[in-house]
């Protein structure tokens, strides 16, 4: 395996650091506080649902605004910039830029999703709740937005390898809201005797990702526990579309000429 | 006799312009030249005339519509062949939130040293253009010269044998052109092979052994700087003075211009007897005769104001 894409994603974390794009945690340690701090005054036995609910639908939109809006910049940028030239004069492949980029912003997002784990552990802890054991619901319900923000990140990569960061953001917000509401598009499309509108819901259902599935934060929120099986499910899912994503784009942007 | 550094057959590069993008426009055409190993190559032409595109494609950063070309024996295809050549593109930009230090250690790392390697290289490269003092500043501070130079340390960085330069004396002042035009020299006495691209045509007469001049996506000549202007047409001046009783006849005094006291006649070495029999026929008093030695700027610009025309018919003719 080459080592070059591993070149790459450390600098594209290091840009991320130093864009100063983590001051973000500091937004959400003070909303985590704050919501700590107002539970414990006015909730009484739903403490733990609040705080879980607030914090992780926090950390959802928080990864979703850094994975699009840095995601349709990367290779975009590098291009605008001029910055890709002399890389690419560099023995570095396109497919290994890509990759590298890829890899860089899915760093700093897992990296960024542990210091705002953290802080809503601190939050729980806060609240007066001792730890118990189905709280692992909570680190998977974290685990699937993971995914599901490297799945966007793949999205929002794809588009900036041919289109605008403008574009490329609408392109991969109009994905992410589709596949959030995949399943419903699917009943849609069920209820209708439209065969073409039958088959038109039914392509969208099976091309475009469905972020739905990743989803598990109100049975996190609820102490419910999430089964293995969709642990194995949902990363096999992901990958796959990652990994046919960063095919794609792969193939795009090693025909393109950098004028 | 070894093969060449670089070997460009028939490249040509078009691109598609429009609403429709179905009119060509055609930005190189059938270029053909060789570069031999060691030497420095100057690319010339004015803004426009494809010499950063004929760099990209070399470069790999755009594909040609026809042609091939290789680089120490090796397609531009072949990646692994860029361990072997460094590009400072023209204008460079590179990552602002990096110290010129932590920029070219990490171009270093795609050539696979190891951290004290690195760490040496980045040293001597930085004292070679100038930046030690300049180290540990983020690049976002940098003028536009310190970028430059930033720029030709990472071209070098990795030791290659062939350096392609785009406009490496671009924005620089006097002592910053001179430090660059010493650092190319530096090179060649290396053994590096250097082709930069340039419209200071000064610099190439300086520095280059060979030269090309591309005009309006053309090559229009090749060979050393010498044999390239005398492959325009020779000229003369003659230096004289009137004779008595005896005026210039109306086309000779048209032609000379006035020099103090004197008349300078420049006119194409074919017509020298006949101007020297005109003038003897006047009386005319010849001070000296002497070849004009041309300039690559006087062969540059003469082919820039021939070809006007032309010029439009290129446009034109790349339009389908």
């Amino acid at each position: 395996m080459s080592a070059m894409p591993g070149v790459v994603a450390i600098n594209t974390f290091r840009e991320a650091v130093r864009d100063r794009v983590l001051y973000n945690l500091v937004f959400f340690a003070l909303l985590m506080i704050g919501a700590a701090i107002l539970v414990g005054q006015i909730s009484i036995g739903i403490e733990r649902l609040v705080i879980v609910n607030l914090g992780l639908s926090a950390i959802s939109i928080f990864g979703l605004v850094m994975a699009i809006f840095i995601g349709v910049g990367l290779v975009y940028k590098e291009i605008e910039r001029r910055t890709l030239y002399s890389l690419l004069a560099k023995p570095l492949r396109r497919w290994e830029f890509l990759v590298g980029k890829y890899a860089g912003l899915v760093l700093t997002l897992v990296i960024n999703t542990a210091f705002m784990t953290v802080a809503l552990a601190a939050a729980l802890f806060y609240v007066g709740r001792p730890f118990v054991r189905s709280d692992g619901s909570i680190l998977i319900a974290i685990y699937f937005i993971l995914l599901s923000l490297a799945l966007v990140t793949a999205v929002a990569l794809f588009f900036s390898c041919f289109s605008s960061p403008m574009l490329s953001t609408l392109f991969t917000l109009g994905i992410y809201v589709t596949g959030v509401f995949a399943n419903d598009i699917r009943n849609f499309g069920a209820l209708t005797n439209n065969p073409m509108l039958k088959t038109l819901t039914s392509a969208i259902y099976y091309l475009v990702p469905n972020f739905h599935n990743f989803n598990s934060i109100a049975a996190a929120a609820h102490g419910e526990s999430i089964p293995f099986a969709l642990v194995w499910q949902n990363t096999l899912y992901a990958l796959m579309y990652i990994v046919l994503l960063l095919l794609a784009s792969s193939a795009i942007f090693s025909q393109r000429n950098l004028k | 006799m070894n093969s060449p550094a670089i070997d460009i057959q028939g490249l040509t590069k078009d691109y598609p312009v429009g609403f429709w993008r179905k009119r060509i426009r055609r930005s190189l055409d059938n270029l053909s030249l060789q570069v031999q190993e060691g030497e420095i190559f100057g690319f010339l032409g004015p803004n426009g005339a494809g010499k950063t595109t004929t760099l990209k494609l070399l470069m790999g950063l755009i594909f040609p519509t026809a042609g091939t070309a290789n680089i120490l024996g090796r397609s531009i295809d072949d990646v692994a062949m860029h361990r072997e050549i460094g590009y400072l593109p023209e204008q460079p930009y590179f990552y602002d939130y990096l110290t010129a230090r932590e920029l070219l250690d990490y171009y270093a790392r795609f050539s696979r040293y190891s951290a004290a390697d690195r760490r040496a290289r980045v040293t001597r490269v930085l004292e070679r253009v100038g930046l030690t003092g300049s180290a540990d500043v983020q690049l976002r501070k940098f003028s536009k010269g310190m970028l430059q130079r930033a720029g030709i340390a990472q071209a070098i960085i990795h030791d290659p044998r062939v350096i392609f330069l785009d406009e490496p004396m671009s924005g620089l002042d006097p002592i910053g052109r001179r430090e660059v035009r010493d650092i190319i020299l530096d090179l060649k006495m290396q053994g590096r092979t250097v082709f930069f691209s340039t419209h200071i045509l000064s610099d190439a007469e300086m520095l280059c052994d060979s030269v090309a001049v591309l005009h309006l996506g053309k090559l229009r000549g090749v060979g050393a700087p010498g044999a390239i202007v005398s492959m325009d047409e020779q000229r003369m001046e003659i230096l004289f003075e009137p004779g008595q009783g005896r005026s210039l006849s109306p086309e000779l005094a048209q032609r000379a211009t006035p020099v103090g006291g004197r008349y300078r006649l420049d006119v194409p070495e074919a017509e020298m007897y006949r101007a020297l029999d005109e003038l003897r026929a006047c009386n005319a008093r010849i001070l000296s005769v002497a070849p004009l030695r041309p300039t690559l700027e006087d062969y540059f610009m003469r082919l820039v104001d021939r070809q006007p025309e032309q010029a439009a018919a290129t446009v034109e003719a790349g339009t389908r």
